[in-house]
């Protein structure tokens, strides 16, 4: 069973990938907005850290998109 | 409301133009087609009829009906003549009156004359006809050949059929072939040998008969009649109120005798039904009064312990003291709820607005997100609304009907039925499935194309179809330019009409020839009117919100939506999962679909109930049961829904409930997540409450009580109660009011009261100002969102994978006599139909594993094990294998994974990779879950009072 950063990491992997045919660019701006709109502020809390943290390997997009992510989000 | 009849024309309705004519002296205007029956009763006269009923086609046999014609020869039946312009008719003289006598004496002399002692005694249109032509003697006397002798049929658990009663006016054998569809019946024999007989002279229970119920409907005598009636009497009192089973919605007349429910009939003027029912909204209710109802709340400290009955107020403050005190030592949003699609719109609103008023914060999910989910998200992206195009009554239009991932017949059955009888006058028919459904053929039903794809190929199968219909030339520009975006339909055209989504080249991975794929597309694109229904099979994958944009995109690109007889029409599951997604049960949505985000829409609910709300989604389902074992989420409240049994990867779902520290389940019965309850609250069924209930076809209709409550409340007052507890001072006294503010606070519902319901009957909302009918066709003149969108949809490969550990592919979906988890269909005689869940294999694979029709087999998956039946059969193609989940002794979603569709996590329920192998016992799991399921059901036993 995936931990739940797995899983994160995963969904954010499937929904890139449903956006693909966009161009990259676009998929991680689609995704972000995804995230944005049905995330719950834990999932993405979780998210943003990621990059950051050791543990969950994330590909490319994953990771570009929870950096910015991680960016966007307000400072606590 | 006192007991009466619906009144019964006789003959169909006609829409012709107006023809007048003269009846008994009173000049009468009808619509052309019209037969002088249903003219006569149209002005309160009752023409005497036998074999007629308006819910069939006129068949002039009984001869009772005669009626005298100036300027015609002889004594027509009046079923069968048509009226004309000056016609006059006499529907009552001595010479009608001396032969309908007569032929009543011939029906008579061959009845037992047991009207006192009969079941039917005063509800019988023999007895009624008797009394009507003055019968008084019967001269050919009782001793002749006759067939008073006949033998019961009582196998059916819900009627019987005495052949003694019987008068062979063929009214079962019409109903089952014009309204069921079925054709299971049939008039055996000739002349006086005639006898009515199911499928080859079987009992009903072996036949094909599906216990539909309209053969009892339309009996005129008590030759087949409900047992229940047999039972208990005929009812004294009915109200009209709407099913709690399928999304469907059929409206009936619960007949009752005092407080006891005696049968649900089909109610005529019901606009989703039309009269007609299936087995489990008119026979299936008996799990209301079932022994296993728990009547008491209970609550215990831990779920090793058992249940300990409480009062109510005590049940209610521990909830509230608990919520708190997890909000109190985790924070605000360590606890949520799910509201129910079983439950009323007022209810299902409710339990929302406790948690974003009292709770304060978004998490709070529905079942619909293990359902139609991706209905929401695909439907609002590409049209504007997350719901369906139409009104079940546009299937009457339809030319060619797409079926994809649905099971009409088994599903839905009363729109099965009336999609058939469409079919049958000749619509085209084309059906993807991976499973040959019934209605690839059935008898007078023939698909003209049935695609039997892989499963977790929808959006492959769908473009592909795309690329014929674009590069073919078969789109229709005009309604493109004038209704869609023109730019997003570009690019979806440029995307479709790449070589690599032709049908030749995604042949191999759905493993569906080309040319029917081909086929399929030009017929749907130049057929006619073109309807899309679809269901679970469509949703419930990797790429359910791709498939419903891909489906949307199919309908716009042939201008098959906002007109009747086309359109895109999901079939939902529940009774309710329309209105609990419109009443905001999704924890990114307000109610009428307005995001959380959206500060205009929160400011409306904001001033109204006096909090500042939650601007960010909530959690899924399935990210609350993530966060639980992370330790983060606490609490639950869980209203009408069976998450273990039938959300996926039931494992995970246990260890997220074992996690939280106060789980509260209100439900009918001790379900299976009750197993891991801290607190348990009774619920009441659709028959001791009031409400609404919003079929598929956004159909708002009223649930009546027709009891008291057993457990003592209605749920949308056990929801009051822990609102109140928790300091939020509602003060509903009915949920008339609830709805009041329903429309107060939400733009679809804006004209929808309970008067404007009692008055109507029903409306489909959109209900407002410029749409103060409803709304029947969305999107006639416009899409809701402007202009209609083209979405792009890639093909992207389920990550669940087939291999040599698991070969197969597992499908699951739901059979006619079962409902979802099989909660209330289990208690009922529902059960001689489907007593267990079976596993469906191919002769092929079956042979290949040394598995013979009815052997144990261990179903496997990466997810889990365990263990059914087979059932061998070539309904499934090799390489698929294929079950119900309606019962917790197999637990089916232990096989199924965690994986869901990209945009709404809809679970992955229709492709599972498994292995199937002979088994001779029950898997560890199953042993493990029932002792603990045992353990768990404990019910400490009260002290005697001293």
């Amino acid at each position: 069973m995936m931990s739940t950063d797995e899983r994160l990491a995963y969904m954010a992997d499937q929904i890139l990938r449903n956006f693909a045919s966009r161009g990259q660019e676009a998929a991680i701006a689609a995704t972000l907005d995804h995230i944005g709109q049905f995330w719950d502020p834990g999932m993405k809390s979780r998210a943003a850290a990621m990059p950051d943290a050791p543990g969950v390997v994330l590909s490319d997009g994953v990771r570009a998109t929870f950096m910015r992510l991680r960016d966007s989000q307000p400072a606590s | 409301m006192t007991f009466t009849r619906e009144k019964d024309f006789g003959t169909p309705e006609a829409t012709g133009e107006a023809v007048s004519l003269t009846i008994d002296g009173q000049q009468v205007s009808v619509p052309a087609g019209t037969s002088i029956m249903r003219a006569a009763a149209m002005v309160e006269t009752a023409i005497p009829k036998l074999c007629a009923t308006d819910s069939l086609e006129s068949f002039g046999s009984c001869r009772m009906c005669l009626v005298e014609i100036e300027g015609r020869k002889g004594y027509p039946a009046s079923c069968t003549t048509p009226v004309a312009s000056g016609m006059v008719v006499r529907t009552e003289t001595d010479k009608l009156r001396k032969l309908r006598r007569g032929v009543m004496e011939l029906y008579i002399s061959d009845h037992p004359l047991d009207c006192l002692t009969c079941s039917a005694n005063g509800d019988c249109e023999l007895q009624d006809m008797a009394g009507a032509v003055g019968l008084r003697d019967v001269r050919f006397g009782f001793e002749g050949a006759n067939h008073l002798e006949g033998c019961k049929d009582e196998s059916n658990p819900y009627f019987t059929f005495d052949p003694a009663k019987c008068i062979v006016c063929s009214r079962c054998v019409r109903a089952c072939d014009e309204v069921q569809g079925t054709l299971a019946l049939t008039v055996d024999g000739r002349g006086f040998a005639s006898k009515i007989s199911a499928s080859q002279g079987e009992g009903f229970l072996a036949s094909e008969c599906v216990s539909c119920g309209a053969c009892v409907q339309a009996c005129p005598t008590s030759a087949l009649i409900e047992n229940t009636v047999i039972e208990k009497g005929t009812p004294d009192r009915a109200v009209v109120t709407t099913c709690a089973y399928c999304g469907v919605g059929c409206t009936f007349r619960a007949e009752m005798r005092g407080e006891e429910l005696v049968r649900m009939v089909p109610w005529k003027e019901g606009k989703a039904n039309h009269g007609h029912s299936c087995v489990k909204g008119r026979f299936a209710w008996g799990y209301a009064q079932h022994r296993d109802r728990i009547l008491n709340p209970m609550v215990r400290n831990s779920v090793d312990e058992p249940w300990r009955e409480v009062s109510w107020d005590e049940a209610i403050v521990h909830v509230a003291s608990e919520f708190r005190r997890i909000q109190n030592s985790y924070g605000t949003r360590a606890i949520g709820g799910i509201t129910s699609s079983r439950c009323t719109n007022e209810e299902t609103f409710l339990v929302q607005k406790l948690i974003r008023q009292g709770f304060g914060n978004n998490n709070v999910d529905t079942c619909a997100r293990v359902c139609h989910s991706p209905t929401g998200y695909g439907l609002k992206t590409t049209f504007g609304t997350s719901a369906g195009t139409q009104d079940f009554d546009s299937v009457e239009q339809a030319d060619v009907v797409l079926v994809i991932g649905a099971n009409p017949t088994d599903g839905h059955p009363v729109f099965g039925s009336r999609l058939k009888k469409r079919l049958r006058e000749g619509a085209k028919l084309i059906v993807i499935d991976p499973r040959r459904i019934d209605l690839v053929r059935s008898p007078h039903v023939e698909a003209a194309h049935h695609l039997p794809l892989r499963p977790g190929t929808n959006v492959a199968l769908l473009t592909a179809m795309a690329h014929v219909i674009v590069t073919e030339g078969l789109v229709d520009e005009t309604y493109v330019r004038e209704r869609c975006d023109t730019e997003a339909y570009g690019e979806w055209a440029a995307f479709v009409s790449d070589p690599a989504r032709s049908p030749e080249a995604i042949e191999e991975l759905t493993g569906v020839p080309a040319a029917d794929v081909c086929a399929a597309a030009r017929l749907y694109a130049t057929g006619g009117n073109g309807a899309i229904y679809y269901g679970l099979g469509v949703t419930e994958h990797s790429q359910g919100s791709s498939t419903v944009m891909a489906i949307a995109n199919l309908a716009m690109a042939t201008g098959n939506v906002g007109k009747p007889g086309a359109g895109v029409n999901p079939l939902r599951g529940q009774n309710n999962v329309q209105g609990s997604c419109d009443m905001g049960s999704f924890p990114h949505e307000l109610p009428g679909y307005r995001h959380v985000s959206d500060s205009v829409a929160r400011a409306q609910f904001e001033q109204d109930w006096g909090v500042t709300l939650d601007a960010e989604p909530g959690l899924r389902i399935n990210n609350m049961l993530d966060a639980a074992t992370d330790g983060t989420f606490k609490g639950i409240f869980i209203q009408g829904e069976d998450i273990l049994q039938s959300d996926p990867n039931t494992t995970h779902v246990a260890a997220g409930l074992a996690a939280m520290e106060c789980v509260v389940v209100q439900d009918l019965f001790l379900n299976e997540t009750a197993n891991y309850a801290h607190v348990f609250l009774p619920g009441s069924t659709f028959l001791e409450k009031d409400g609404t209930f919003t079929n598929a076809e956004r159909r708002i209709q009223r649930v009546r009580k027709v009891m008291e409550p057993k457990n003592g409340y209605a749920d949308w007052e056990v929801v009051q109660l822990v609102a109140n507890a928790m300091g939020l001072g509602w003060t509903y006294t009915h949920p008339s009011q609830v709805m009041n503010e329903i429309a107060r606070l939400t733009p679809t519902f804006a004209g929808v009261t309970y008067d404007v319901l009692d008055q109507r009957g029903s409306v489909q909302w959109p209900v407002n100002e410029a749409a103060p009918d409803g709304t029947p066709t969305m999107h006639i003149d416009h899409f809701v969102r402007g202009k209609g969108l083209f979405v792009v949809t890639d093909y992207v490969p389920t990550d669940e994978r087939t291999g040599p550990r698991f070969p197969l592919l597992l499908t699951t979906g739901r059979i006619l006599s079962q409902y979802n988890v099989g909660a209330q269909t289990r208690r009922t005689p529902n059960e001689a139909w489907h007593a267990e869940d079976r596993l469906e294999i191919h002769p092929h694979d079956a042979e290949n594993r040394g598995i013979r029709d009815g052997d144990w087999v261990a179903l496997r998956s990466r997810a889990g094990e365990t263990t059914l039946r087979a059932l061998i059969t070539d309904r499934v193609a090799p390489g698929v294998v294929y079950t119900t989940f309606h019962h917790p002794d197999t637990q089916a979603n232990v096989i199924t994974t965690d994986f869901s569709d990209w945009a709404t996590n809809c679970p992955e329920y229709k492709v599972t990779a498994v292995q199937v192998a002979p088994s001779n016992g029950p898997s560890d799991w199953q042993r493990r879950y029932r002792a603990q399921a045992d353990q768990s059901r404990r019910i400490e036993t009260a002290e005697p009072a001293e």
